[in-house]
């Protein structure tokens, strides 16, 4: 009867202790992302979001950093989706399944965690000194689309490879090609999981600083990027510029705070929907 | 040949040279950055780079040393932080609450994996720096700093994978313990816990390479001073920070070590994931 009573008590001790970690991660969570939005959320309106600094830092808005990260994020997608998604296909559904596949299998998810700032320094070596692109939107989108190429490889992969292969046998016992058996039955069925990793890869190029540090992004410009060749301000990259030079810490930390707001809004919001697309695709799903 | 099957060949090339062109893409940075990094560690001598505690790159001394300590100085504290908050919060969802709560709260984390890391670097810049240095002392720009940040950044890696191998153990094991009399602790402790132990590993490692390889973060509040840090209240550098702080102005021999540092990390994270990889098939062919 002792033992029981003793087993019982260490129990509730564990349940505690478990319920109480729990809590602190999202007690310390929680305090940070309140203090980010209420400091945030009294430096941000209208003006903000669209007018350009003003006052060497100290004021305005930050309009060009939200257009830079557009315009990275557009185009490292434009770059890695199709490749990736096209790499992927053939992968899965032509190639043969031996050691070689698999060897690339296994580079491919190492490159997926190789540290940002290793991409930033390959940018800057191959993008910006040896193509002679300079620092501007091509050579960021480039490494920023280069770094989520094995992200979106292998999402896409996953997705392909949940396709159950009676829907492939089915189609092709019906006399269709391979091709019109990938395009018709494979793709329509893996849409979903495909969508969400590509959004997921979205939200990561939106808010990575290392590999554009010395690829595209500038602290401050006074003019609208007009091509592709132009140096871009960039919302992460602004935050951190804003917190580390400058010469009024105090009217600076102002707007980052808003900076950062706006970043983290952005960023969850396109997870969020990524999430969201994921749950839907996974109820509809037939089989 | 007919149409639809000349077609269909094309289709196939075209697929095999995007898919090739892809892994080429990946396959050259690999080399690039060996290629860069590696003539200059093996013309001063590989242990220097490793073991040398000078670093000032415009005079050609290229001492390491001090960033790999920085870089799994941070990485240990925030191991410390991340793995026992990280694996109660696993073990309380799987083991501990209801269904729906687990619904709600899953999505959450793997909202929070999403948050940008320069955001994390600015709360740490704005409420954990001046809190280490008003109760703590020092400039609060310290090991320490970096450590609860990271701790905090590798939780949803922790829990989400930990969740994962937890959610894999078959419920007959569970069952079984629990009708031989043991309680739902005991079950956890004895029974679940070891059987979800490769994937609990894993989870670990994986956390630990983000941490290693995290760099917008750390430079904000590591505080970056080449030294070797005799508390956790000493600013250090990282391997990362280091090449994100003088990249932009380097050249020549500096810029070559550099690359270097980019070998090492490199390096590092390979020897990280094949770890992670081993032991998470491990659980599989359990």
């Amino acid at each position: 009867m002792d033992n029981r009573k003793w087993r019982e008590i260490k129990q509730q001790m564990g349940f505690l202790a478990l319920r109480t970690s729990a809590l602190i991660i999202f007690i310390i969570l929680g305090i940070l992302l309140y203090f980010l939005f209420v400091r945030g959320i009294k430096v941000i309106n209208w003006g903000f979001l669209t007018k350009m600094p003003e006052n060497g830092m100290t004021s305005g808005g930050i309009f060009p950093a939200i257009l830079g990260t557009f315009y990275l994020t557009m185009g490292a997608i434009l770059f890695a989706l199709p490749l990736g998604i096209m790499a992927a296909i053939y992968m899965t559904e032509y190639a043969v399944q031996g050691k070689v596949i698999r060897l690339i299998r296994i580079g491919i998810s190492n490159l997926a965690s190789v540290p940002s700032i290793v991409f930033g320094l390959f940018g800057l070596a191959l993008f910006v000194n040896y193509c002679k692109f300079g620092v501007s939107i091509l050579s960021g989108s480039l490494t920023l689309g280069i770094m989520i190429l094995p992200v979106i490889i292998r999402a896409s992969e996953e997705a392909l490879l949940l396709v159950p292969n009676g829907f492939r046998e089915a189609s092709l016992a019906l006399g269709a090609t391979k091709w019109q058996t990938i395009y018709k039955i494979v793709l329509p069925n893996a849409i979903g999981g495909i969508i969400t990793g590509a959004i997921l890869g979205v939200g990561r190029v939106a808010g990575e600083t290392a590999p554009i540090l010395f690829t595209a992004a500038t602290f401050y410009t006074m003019k609208l990027p007009n091509s592709v060749f132009s140096e871009v301000m960039a919302l992460p990259y602004h935050i951190y510029a804003l917190m580390t030079e400058g010469s009024h810490p105090k009217e600076q930390k102002a707007i980052a705070y808003g900076a950062s707001l706006v970043l983290i809004v952005l960023v969850l919001g396109i997870n969020m929907i990524a999430i969201v697309i994921r749950n839907y695709y996974r109820r509809k799903k037939k089989w | 040949m007919t149409t639809l099957e000349r077609n269909e060949k094309l289709i196939q090339l075209a697929l095999l040279m995007i898919a090739l062109s892809a892994i080429s893409i990946l396959a050259i940075i690999t080399l690039f950055i060996f290629k860069e990094g590696m003539p200059i560690m093996f013309k001063y001598g590989v242990n220097k780079f490793l073991f040398g505690l000078d670093w000032y790159p415009t005079e050609q001394s290229f001492g390491l040393l001090p960033m790999i300590i920085g870089s799994l100085a941070v990485t240990a504290g925030s191991l410390i932080i991340g793995i026992p908050f990280g694996l109660a919060c696993a073990i309380f969802l799987t083991e501990f609450s209801s269904l729906r709560l687990r619904q709600i709260i899953k999505p959450i984390i793997e909202l929070l994996a999403g948050i940008p890391s320069v955001v994390y670097g600015f709360m740490g810049v704005i409420i954990l720096v001046p809190f280490i240095r008003e109760h703590l002392g020092g400039s609060g720009l310290s090991v320490l700093a970096a450590s609860i940040i990271l701790g905090i950044m590798i939780l949803p890696t922790i829990i989400s994978i930990s969740i994962d191998s937890l959610q894999a153990v078959p419920r007959s094991y569970r069952e079984g313990s629990i009708a031989l009399g043991a309680t739902k602790w005991q079950t956890t402790k004895m029974v679940t816990l070891p059987s979800a132990k490769s994937g609990i590993i894993a989870s670990i490692i994986l956390g630990m390479g983000r941490a290693i390889g995290e760099t917008m973060a750390v430079i904000m509040i590591a505080g970056n001073a080449v030294s070797i840090p005799h508390s956790v209240l000493d600013p250090v550098r990282t391997l990362t920070s280091n090449i994100a702080l003088e990249m932009g102005y380097a050249s020549g021999e500096h810029r070559q070590a550099l690359f270097a540092t980019g070998v090492i990390l490199f390096i590092i994270i390979m020897i990280l994931n094949t770890i992670a990889n081993a032991t998470a098939a491990k659980q599989r062919t359990k």
